[in-house]
């Protein structure tokens, strides 16, 4: 729906406005602000009163001599892009079932829902538990099917860490994306498919003419979402296994978040704000598309 | 040729329909049976081998440990009040802003919009830094109010963009029809408006409730032992020696099942607000 004309000055919006913009420029604007600041400072709680301008050189630090932050940029990428990339995928094809009409279908669409609701400390820590090396049940169920002879401790082994989160983040994103497909799914006019039924389409044919382009918009606001919440994330790998083992799992946030715990603040918060520019590369198109469509 | 056919569509449900719904359920359920069985089992089956997957003894010790002292119930409170806050904080004014961009045409309205819009980009761990040191200086650190306005920091752009795509849905001719019947605009927000928009309303409040319920990140700064919320609770079972596994599961199983309770009645309307706001903004 269109907002109302603009007839004469009113003051209304500004007020209705003002303790949300209050609120947000003491918890957002200020604290950015304060954090690009910080950012060009050595600022070290550690060392209270060594507090000094240092211009640029947190930022040369990270980017030519941190061992660890381009390892972890290039982790980054890995966990956004096969964990959303999964989450979409299987969110997909779950949607895809529950747009059917069969009995219970109620109860399993709220049912599939509950990883969405599980906080990611429980995500990480119940998840640590199913990969345990003597007492898994993943690797139990991998022996019984004869595809293992030992128990592998995946969470501690460099190579199938990274993977083994990711498979986390999955389970936790898919209920999501099947929820927001769904309901795009049901917006869509049956009689679009009867009459490719008409004209022969097969099940590709009608996937990519007729669903995919429906659900467009949907499908793009998801995505984005899921990209943003997935890079932020913290807490599932944080109590999965802290970055390790030997930074193997150590993305941006995460790596951010260590340095901030150990109070290194101006340090942190020049790897925050790089990473903050990467987030608004992928957030631009979002914001766009919003102004576009505002028209 | 009759009977073949009926045993074709059989096939075709079986492995259309049953098995792959059979086949998500228990990879997405799976891990919360394995939570509670472990939280019900004693010890030595805990730690058996080869594993039990039905417990041959079912035994409530853990949770006596876990109320008991761990004081679980504690960080439960802790929590409640901080989820409690944050839910009621962000409704309201998010709201107001809401209604605002949705129903008024002002200067400056497309670029305040997106400046709520980006507030979702800016990472937690980008506002944790300066929000730390910020509230040392204001005395906020490891206060639930601090916490609270932590969480407002996503709680509400969030929920501006939400609550805009249930008010698309309200059509203004109902606003209209009291404008002219003499009615203010605070009236007719207050008595037309909002009556029908409050399931909406609270179906938003339960996902911010759900938000600060698990938040961890922000929470494992902001907080000491005595204010702790679950999450951070839950992280601490993390000891030099391993996970206590059995007190982990216990815990999670106590704090999983109010948010779900709370979503179940809330998803529909909370999904029609998402998608809502996604076809649009």
């Amino acid at each position: 729906m269109k907002p109302m004309p603009r007839k004469k000055f009113e003051i209304w919006p500004y007020l209705l406005l003002a303790p949300a913009l209050i609120i947000m420029v003491g918890v957002v604007f200020v604290p950015v602000v304060e954090a690009i600041i910080m950012s060009f400072k050595f600022y070290d709680m550690r060392y209270p009163n060594k507090t000094e301008f240092l211009g640029l050189s947190n930022y040369i630090e990270i980017l030519t001599k941190d061992p660890q932050f381009w390892p972890s940029f290039g982790r980054t990428l890995l966990w956004v892009l096969f964990g959303v990339g999964f989450q979409f995928l299987f969110g997909f094809i779950l949607a895809l079932i529950l747009n059917r009409e069969f009995r219970g279908r109620g109860v399993v669409r709220a049912l599939s829902m509950v990883p969405w609701v599980t906080p990611g400390v429980l995500i990480g820590l119940v998840w640590r538990w199913l990969y345990d090396g003597d007492y898994g049940v993943v690797n139990d169920l991998l022996i019984r099917m004869g595809i293992l002879e030992d128990g592998i401790p995946f969470l501690s082994r460099m190579e199938t860490a990274l993977p083994a989160t990711i498979v986390s983040v999955v389970w936790q994103g898919i209920p999501f994306f099947a929820l927001m497909l769904l309901a795009a799914l049901q917006g869509v006019s049956p009689d679009m498919y009867e009459a490719a039924d008409i004209d022969g389409a097969n099940f590709f044919q009608k996937l990519f003419r007729i669903t995919l382009p429906s659900i467009k918009n949907t499908l793009f606001v998801t995505l984005l979402l899921r990209v943003i919440w997935v890079m932020n994330s913290v807490d599932i790998i944080q109590n999965m296994t802290a970055g390790g083992p030997a930074y193997a799992t150590q993305t941006l946030s995460v790596y951010v978040y260590q340095k901030a715990h150990v109070l290194n603040l101006g340090y942190a918060s020049a790897m925050a704000v790089l990473m903050t520019l990467l987030m608004l590369m992928a957030a631009v198109p979002y914001l766009r598309s919003t102004f576009k469509n505002d028209q | 040729m009759k009977q073949h056919h009926t045993v074709k569509s059989v096939c075709k449900t079986f492995f259309g329909l049953v098995l792959p719904v059979a086949a998500f359920l228990i990879f997405l359920l799976f891990p919360f049976y394995w939570m509670f069985v472990t939280s019900v089992k004693p010890n030595a089956e805990i730690y058996a081998n080869p594993l039990i997957y039905w417990p041959r003894e079912f035994t409530w010790a853990t949770y006596e440990k876990l109320f008991g002292y761990f004081d679980f119930l504690k960080y439960m409170k802790n929590s409640l009040i901080v989820a409690v806050c944050t839910m009621i904080l962000s409704l309201f004014v998010s709201t107001l802003a809401a209604y605002a961009f949705s129903r008024y045409n002002f200067p400056g309205r497309k670029v305040l919009m997106a400046v709520f819009l980006s507030n979702n980009m800016f990472p937690t761990v980008l506002l944790m830094i300066p929000l730390y040191s910020i509230m040392r200086q204001l005395g906020l650190l490891y206060t639930p109010g601090g916490l609270v306005l932590a969480y407002t920091t996503f709680t509400i752009p969030f929920s501006v963009w939400l609550i805009q795509g249930f008010i698309r849905d309200v059509p203004f001719s109902l606003e209209e029809a009291a404008l002219v019947d003499g009615c203010n605009r605070v009236r007719a927000f207050l008595k037309i408006f909002l009556p029908v928009l409050t399931p909406c309303l609270l179906a938003a409040g339960v996902y911010m409730f759900m938000q600060a319920w698990n938040e961890y990140t922000l929470a494992s700064m902001f907080t000491n032992p005595a204010t702790r919320t679950i999450p951070v609770a839950l992280n601490s079972l993390i000891g030099q020696l391993g996970v206590e596994w059995d007190m982990l599961c216990a815990g999670g199983t106590v704090s999983v099942i109010p948010v779900c309770v709370m979503f179940f009645f809330a998803q529909k309307r909370l999904v029609a607000g998402l998608t809502a706001g996604a076809v649009k903004g």
